[in-house]
């Protein structure tokens, strides 16, 4: 069987995406970052990185280090602002015909929903994905993602100023992940991804100091992915939307394991950063197990946990 | 189009000194793109721990297709680095960042403080080849003779009398290298100082550049996640305290000292 008989599509709400490997938002630039080492358009989507209403400047260094089989960061947000993004990032991904997510944050609801509405107006956009792991400045710098009433009014404001599918970027720093999700379901969500980092920390020793100026950062990489596994099957047990699997995903056998357990597509994050052509690499092993599984589409494959 | 990943055949792995170490590797692509102050993000194994590329300035490339870099044992990456061996490959993505821009029309100054010598050497060679300028003078410190001498003795290969200081007095002059730019200061050439080194040695260099009117470029290291601009962690105030953070792998890693800030 040739690999374009099989059906490797996947739908988020309206759209419709050609194959589930995507890249997850902060570890791919805006795409023509890795143009020497992926074919965008083979992509199921480019996820941008987070887009604020302003410029945001992010943290000061290091806001970097390794840890044991993982990294964490501390980027601050750091971005061009969504009328940069729109005029100077965009029109390159539309020109290599890549399918565009675009991943969006904001300290209040009234910003989500200000950007949600913005990038209504723009052509040729597949979805908007919300990170929703920001504090609220209006609650006391609460992150909008660890409380289900603060997450479900952020769903609510982005989907009532935009047509486009929505996807809300889960939070691990919860204790009860399905909840989460399925208080973003009610508000109106077409699907979740997940996960985004685990809050961690790393101290230097000698010098008695925090590796990160932030002092705490996000850890993400191998180590996170029996953790985002086990969300993933929680949460796709818990919704009827799309679940995206993200966390740790560094080769199609690590994003074969998230599709069993319940993920429609997954997104691949620090892997680029070591492996720059790791999504492409990952999507052609997909299809390969497809083929010799026998299988003619990849929803056979996906939630077929055998327990 | 660069920058390039390929798994490339080491063909020579030498011990300099103890814990400094020259690799070089097959990558025919990636020595025709390569211009000096560039770099390249070398993958440590095949496994996830340690997981991040480490990123190591290009130290020389040969019209043969062959690129070397010096590897200085700092941790568990660099350690792992220095076990490879003849016949074995290495992962490797670049060239990366910017380069440093040459102004032959000057006297030239390079100064050079322990494995920050590495991309001086190849800027030395592109010099020495194209049209040499009126003087190339390299300073050159390490902490003792045994890690200086190797290094220096490439720049004398190439016609040039380096002057050098170590930390211990084995080699040249004992102490910090920067005093050798005193010398310089006598001479009315403008003179134009291309540097890379340890932070405290960049810093005072690029003071003293400020003080005499020289233009200064420098070589900066950051903590690197991708080197790719895509995780923005290497930024670095720029001296425009207010203004976006520069990142070393795209921005740079060369700098013009008047662009980050000092701190
Ligand atoms: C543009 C650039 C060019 C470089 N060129 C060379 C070179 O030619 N030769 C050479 O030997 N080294 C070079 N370095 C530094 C080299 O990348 C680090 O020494 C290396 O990544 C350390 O890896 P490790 O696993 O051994 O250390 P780790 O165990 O990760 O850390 C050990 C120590 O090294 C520091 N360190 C870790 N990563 C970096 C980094 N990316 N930059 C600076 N310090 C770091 C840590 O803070 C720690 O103090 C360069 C760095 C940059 C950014
Ligand atoms: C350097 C870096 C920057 C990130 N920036 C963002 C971001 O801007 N928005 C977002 O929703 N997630 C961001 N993430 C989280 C990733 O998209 C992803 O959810 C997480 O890293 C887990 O996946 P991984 O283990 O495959 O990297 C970032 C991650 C990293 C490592
Ligand atoms: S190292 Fe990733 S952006 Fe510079």
């Amino acid at each position: 069987m040739a690999l374009n008989d099989l059906d490797l599509t996947c739908r988020i709400g309206s759209a419709v995406l050609q194959n589930p490997v995507l890249t997850a938002s902060g570890t791919f630039g805006y795409g023509q970052e890795y143009e020497s080492f992926v074919n965008l358009h083979r992509l199921g989507a480019v996820v941008v990185k987070g887009i604020s209403l302003a410029p945001r400047r992010g943290n000061p260094p290091p806001r970097v280090v390794e840890t044991a089989c993982g990294m964490l960061n501390a980027i601050g947000l750091e971005n061009v602002g969504v009328e940069r993004f729109l005029a100077e990032k965009l029109p390159y991904l539309r020109g290599m015909r890549a399918t565009v997510i675009v991943n969006i944050l904001g300290d209040s609801v009234e910003e989500y929903a200000a950007l949600a509405g913005r990038l209504d107006e723009v052509a040729g956009l597949a979805a908007i994905e919300v990170n929703i792991s920001c504090p609220n400045v209006k609650k006391g710098g609460v992150a909008f993602g660890t409380d289900p009433e603060m997450a479900a009014a952020v769903t609510q404001a982005v989907k009532g100023a935009t047509r486009l599918p929505v996807i809300v970027k889960l939070s691990p720093n919860v204790t009860d992940v399905a909840l989460m999700a399925r208080a973003v379901e009610d508000a109106g969500a077409d699907a979740v991804s997940l996960i985004n980092t685990l809050l961690g920390m790393a101290i230097d020793s000698r010098t008695r100091r925090p590796r990160l100026a932030n002092v705490v950062g996000g850890l993400s990489g191998p180590a996170i992915k029996p953790i985002a596994l086990r969300m993933v099957w929680q949460v796709a047990k818990a919704v009827k939307i799309p679940v995206i699997g993200i966390g740790g995903i560094a080769t199609a056998e690590d994003a074969l394991e998230f599709l069993i357990a319940g993920a429609s597509a997954i997104e691949v994050g620090t892997a680029n950063f070591v492996n720059p052509r790791a999504c492409e690499e990952i999507l052609a092993g997909i299809g390969a197990y497809l083929e010799a599984n026998k299988m003619t589409s990849l929803r056979e494959l996906v939630g077929s946990l055998a327990i | 189009m660069p920058p390039y990943q390929l798994k490339a055949q080491i063909i020579r792995a030498e011990t300099l000194a103890p814990d400094l170490y020259r690799l070089t590797f097959l990558a025919p692509d990636l020595a025709a793109e390569a211009k000096p102050g560039q770099f390249v993000m070398l993958r440590v194994g095949e496994g996830a721990d340690p997981l991040l590329r480490r990123p190591f300035s290009i130290h020389q490339v040969t019209a043969s297709g062959w690129v070397q870099v010096l590897i200085k044992v700092v941790g568990k990456g660099t350690r792992l680095l220095a076990t490879l061996a003849l016949g074995q490959t290495v992962d490797v993505v670049g060239p990366l960042g910017n380069r440093f821009s040459l102004h032959t029309s000057h006297h030239i100054c390079l100064v050079g403080g322990g494995v920050g010598i590495a991309p001086l050497y190849f800027l030395a060679r592109e010099l020495q080849r194209s049209n040499p300028p009126a003087a190339v003078v390299p300073l050159l410190g390490a902490r003792t003779a045994a890690e200086l001498r190797p290094l220096a003795d490439d720049f004398v290969a190439l016609g040039l009398t380096p002057r050098l200081a170590t930390d211990d007095g084995t080699l040249g002059h004992h102490g910090l290298v920067i005093a050798h730019l005193s010398e310089l200061m006598a001479t009315p050439a403008p003179w134009i100082v291309y540097c890379c080194g340890p932070y405290p040695m960049m810093r005072a260099v690029a003071k003293i550049c400020r003080e005499q009117g020289w233009a200064c470029q420098v070589s900066l290291e950051t903590m690197m996640a991708c080197g790719l601009a895509a995780c923005l962690g290497c930024a670095v105030p720029a001296a425009d305290l207010a203004g976006p953070y520069k990142h070393v792998c795209k921005d740079g890693p060369v700098f013009g000292a008047e662009e980050v800030a000092w701190l």
